[in-house]
């Protein structure tokens, strides 16, 4: 089951941009692609805690600010030789309104 | 006694004849070189990269004034040789006359104009030298210009495709029935018809030209069947005659061109001639190689060296980017000839062979071309081909049934095989330079000249550096961008310019991406040459910027930022440092005096940089930069107000430096510093631009480093006065924002263009002038402060404050 929450509007994000949604269990960082997709990732890098939410989005993915990991939207994985895999969360559009699950972070809490 | 040799012609044929003089017997004639052009010797078959933009002319200069001054070439450049007087021994030219003891006529060919109605109007031009090619790249220039090209051949095709690739409207107008009909059978004219309509060149064969029509200049040309094709711009590409004016008034033998004897030497044993001028046993000549081996001739002639030119097999290749095709032979159907065809119509190649007799006689490929010099090999040798006809199509490496292996065929090739078609230097002869030496392109290129003309078999040549040189040899690249292109940053500037692409999808379009929307490492690059070449037309799109760029802070590794205000030439005043100081307590900063005679805040959350900011606004400090490729600091000392050794005021000039120079946008990094002496405490020696202020002036320095590479400047010019030194410093950073590489500081900048250059392009007033206009341009957009733009309430809540804040706890 998915927890939904709003946390705001498309319009509230750059086009391969990002913004932060600040939680008691961490950061995440939503991102919006060229094609007005949205996507959420923690926005703490696995390698050493960059905010992901500053890196450059290309593609379906996020470059990291600090040592340009690259990771994949879709899996939270890092593309080529890296191995991190980063925590992603859903999000979806629903009448331009942004929903994002919050179910993952509350298990966070449970563990 | 050295004798007086005349050259009358510095083209790509007298220029090969001089190199071979000079090196066999330097210092053995006196030489004078005369030249319709205005100019010296240049590589004319690379003037159609040049057209397209892919080139610039700097780049395909083969002889410049250096080379000539040391060899003694006395250079008579836009002095037209108006007739020789044989029965004086001198030439004549407006400027009065010049004696020789030997004299060479190497005056090439004139394009053929048809004497159609209007073919002397305005507009109408041929394609023959630089100055068609500047014309037709002005032409170009003007939106929606429409160009007709006149003739379907090499020539033709490449006109079209250049003008093409620069914006045009461009129509081929072809009297034959299919493209290059002398170098390609029909199926292959089809597939380079249907590549070029592809790139909205709109072709007409077996069409006929009946006028040129026009009020006064070109308006458009007139079909024989009535159709009407509008055109600002003309080319005429149909053929070219020799230019034999000078010889035939001399009184030479001449038939279609100065007839020469295998020694190159025509009816006056005193004059010899060479190149696209002359007539040998009945041909005439039209591509660089015959000429190039006539060239050699002629340099042992002159030595009294006994050597004859012989007839060779030539092959043709068009420089069309992305267009490969290659012939060789003849490929003409007739009585007892047979056919190998291959094709591919899905990658779009095909091939074809002509046999006869167990002979390959001809071979026209298209779309893949890498055999052609193997088939070439073939043809020429006349090589009995029963035992691997099954095969053959296939190409070299096929042969044996060997694996595919791309090193194969060039390893699969014979010693005599040429590879350079242009300079007829053949495999066993690179293997030969190599072995003496020559251990990379530019030195193969230096020595037996192998991919020194047209190019097109520089990937060959690599090969055979590699096959040769083993593990030792990396095959060079221009290194692309990265992953999404297969283009160098050099070219991706230059086709920014050319094609005046002005948003970063019409580059990843037009260039060919092969991301959709780029990467971290070209998307910065790319946004950075947009905004320097089209200031007032490009927009910056902060989301093509790394993060300090795009929050206008330095990022640290725990996420908070650093903050620094500017301290023009590193001074200030107890105001600014109370500012700093109360804003460094409320936001808890760390304070850390820098290497760059300024103030850091570190430590500082991105919420509240907005509120640093405003409070570092108020008390009248703008942004340092310090996280920008753009203007960081410049150093100074104390100078002539304070210090007893000090000349100049170094201060105020370093101040004056910076406040012109601050918001610029660079490839990388730019530091300055300006010293009261040659003591040199602002450490000028080591700066991007570094002054050094004398008694008599400024000593401006460039290009010197203090990073992971440490170097002294150079010296680019010694100027009297404050203002010189500032439009000398700002015209040097402009011309290096115009044509560096993104993250080349300019040092390395400096390093690959040559600081000889630079002076050269900066001693130029007017030029200096324009590049300090252009900074203005960029000025004007550019020189904001981002702090000031970012403080409004609103802005600064999208851009720093959360999307959401979610109390979970609460939401379970
Ligand atoms: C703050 C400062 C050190 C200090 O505490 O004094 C500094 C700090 C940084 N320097 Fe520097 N450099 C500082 C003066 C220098 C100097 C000395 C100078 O400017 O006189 C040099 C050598 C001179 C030169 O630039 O050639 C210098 C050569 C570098 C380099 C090597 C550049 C090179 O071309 O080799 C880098 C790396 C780069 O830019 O790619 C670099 C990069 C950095 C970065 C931006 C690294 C980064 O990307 O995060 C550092 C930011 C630290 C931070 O967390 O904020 N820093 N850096 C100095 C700021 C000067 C200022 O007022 O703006
Ligand atoms: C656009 C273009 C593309 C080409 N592409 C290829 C190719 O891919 N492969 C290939 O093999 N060939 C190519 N060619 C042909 C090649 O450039 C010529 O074969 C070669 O330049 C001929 O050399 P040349 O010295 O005989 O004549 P040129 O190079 O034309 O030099 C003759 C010089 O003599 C000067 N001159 C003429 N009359 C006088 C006078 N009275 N006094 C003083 N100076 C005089 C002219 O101004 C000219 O500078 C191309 C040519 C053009 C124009
Ligand atoms: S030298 Fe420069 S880049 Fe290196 S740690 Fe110090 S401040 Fe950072
Ligand atoms: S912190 Fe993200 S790559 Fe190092």
């Amino acid at each position: 089951m998915k927890t939904w929450i709003e946390i705001g509007s498309l319009d509230d994000i750059p086009v391969r941009g990002a913004r932060v949604v600040k939680t008691s269990r961490g950061c995440i960082a939503v991102f919006r692609t060229a094609e007005d997709e949205v996507h959420a990732l923690d926005d703490a890098c696995p390698h050493k805690g960059g905010p992901l939410s500053e890196g450059i989005v290309h593609g379906g993915a996020v470059t990291c600010p600090l040592h340009n990991r690259v990771f994949d939207f879709a899996t939270g994985a890092a593309k080529g030789a890296d191995s991190e895999v980063v925590a992603t969360h859903s999000v979806k559009i629903v009448d331009g309104r942004l929903m994002l699950d919050i179910t993952g972070l509350a298990a966070r809490n449970v563990a | 006694m050295t004798q007086n040799l005349v050259v009358i012609g510095a083209g790509m044929a007298s220029g090969r004849a001089l190199e071979e003089l000079f090196k066999a017997a330097p210092g053995a004639f006196r030489v004078t070189l005369f030249n319709s052009e205005p100019r010296g010797n240049y590589n004319r078959i690379m003037l159609s990269p040049v057209l397209s933009g892919e080139k610039s002319y700097e780049e395909i200069v083969t002889h410049d004034d250096a080379w000539y001054a040391e060899h003694g070439v006395e250079t008579r450049f836009g002095e037209p040789v108006e007739r020789i007087d044989r029965a004086r021994k001198v030439v004549v030219t407006a400027k009065g006359e010049t004696p020789y003891d030997k004299l060479v006529i190497a005056t090439g060919s004139s394009p053929f104009i048809i004497p159609m109605p209007g073919h002397d109007l305005p507009g109408v031009i041929a394609y023959r030298d630089l100055d068609d090619t500047n014309k037709m790249i002005e032409a170009a220039a003007s939106p929606g210009a429409k160009a007709v090209v006149i003739g379907g051949g090499l020539l033709g095709l490449e006109a079209a495709a250049g003008l093409r690739l620069r914006g045009m409207d461009v129509s081929v107008v072809h009297l034959a029935g299919h493209l290059m009909e002398r170098q390609l059978d029909e199926a292959a004219g089809y597939l380079l018809r249907k590549a070029l309509t592809e790139r909205g060149i709109k072709i007409h064969c077996a069409a006929s030209s009946k006028e040129i029509y026009g009020q006064g200049k070109v308006e458009g040309l007139r079909l024989e069947d009535g159709t009407e094709i509008p055109a600002d711009l003309i080319v005429m590409a149909v053929g070219i005659r020799p230019n034999t004016a000078v010889g035939k008034a001399a009184g030479l033998a001449v038939g279609r061109g100065i007839q020469i004897d295998d020694q190159c030497v025509t009816s006056d044993p005193d004059i010899l001639s060479v190149g696209e001028c002359v007539e040998h046993n009945g041909a005439v000549f039209g591509l660089v190689a015959p000429i190039f081996d006539m060239a050699k001739v002629l340099a042992k002639t002159l030595l009294g060296e006994m050597d004859a030119y012989a007839p060779v097999e030539v092959a043709t290749k068009l420089k069309v980017t992305g267009c490969d095709l290659f012939s060789a032979g003849d490929f003409a159907e007739g009585e007892g000839r047979e056919d190998i065809v291959f094709r591919d119509p899905g990658r779009g190649v095909y091939k074809r062979l002509v046999l006869k007799d167990d002979r390959l006689l001809g071979a026209v490929m298209y779309g893949d071309t890498a055999d052609g010099s193997w088939f070439f090999g073939l043809i020429k040798d006349g090589t009995d081909i029963s035992e691997m006809r099954e095969t053959l199509i296939f190409g070299p490496a096929f042969q044996g049934g060997q694996p595919l292996d791309p090193m194969a065929a060039v390893a699969a090739l014979p010693d005599e095989a040429e590879i350079c078609g242009c300079n007829g230097v053949s495999k066993g002869g690179i293997i030969t330079a190599i072995n003496a030496g020559a251990h990379d392109i530019g030195a193969i290129r230096g020595t037996c000249k192998a991919s020194a003309s047209c190019g097109t078999c520089t990937g060959l040549v690599e090969q055979v550096l590699g096959l040769t040189l083993g593990d030792d040899f990396v095959v060079p690249q221009a290194q692309p961008v990265c992953g999404c292109t297969d283009l160098s940053h050099e070219e991706v500037r230059r086709l920014i310019k050319a094609r005046e692409l002005k948003s970063q999808p019409a580059v990843w379009q037009e260039l060919g991406w092969k991301s959709k929307d780029g990467c971290h490492v070209c998307r910065p690059a790319i946004n950075y040459y947009l905004l320097a070449d089209w200031p007032l037309e490009y927009q910056d799109d902060p989301q093509s910027r790394f993060v300090n760029e795009r929050n206008h802070a330095n990022i640290q590794k725990d996420g908070t930022y650093s903050v620094m205000p500017r301290m023009w030439g590193g001074m200030t005043t107890p105001e600014e440092l109370i500012a700093i100081a109360e804003a460094a307590k409320r936001f808890n900063a760390v304070v850390k005096v820098t290497g760059g005679q300024r103030i850091d805040l570190l430590g500082i959350r991105k919420e509240d940089l907005p509120l640093i900011w405003k409070d570092l606004n108020d008390a009248g400090m703008v942004s340092g930069h310090a996280y920008t490729k753009g203007l960081r600091t410049v150093k100074t000392c104390v100078g002539s107000d304070w210090c007893r050794f000090g000349t100049q005021d170094s201060t105020g000039l370093g101040i004056k430096l910076e406040k012109r120079l601050w918001g610029s946008w660079t490839p990388h990094k730019v530091k300055l510093a300006v010293s009261g002496c040659p003591r040199n405490c602002a450490e000028a020696t080591c700066k991007d631009v570094g002054v050094i202020c004398v008694d008599s002036g400024y000593q401006i320095g460039v290009a010197g480093a203090a990073g992971m590479d440490v170097k002294e400047t150079e010296r680019l010019v010694d100027v009297a006065t404050e203002e010189e030194a500032i439009e000398w410093s700002t015209a040097f950073i402009q011309l290096y924002r115009e044509n560096a590489k993104y993250l080349d500081r300019p040092y390395k900048w400096v390093a690959k263009v040559g600081l000889d250059w630079v002076k050269e392009v900066l001693s130029d007033e007017a030029e200096r002038k324009a590049l300090n206009d252009r900074f203005d341009i960029s000025q004007s957009v550019y020189q904001t402060d981002p702090w000031a733009a970012l403080v409004t309430e609103e802005e600064r809540k999208s851009w720093s404050a959360p999307l959401a804040t979610v109390n979970l706890e609460a939401a379970e």
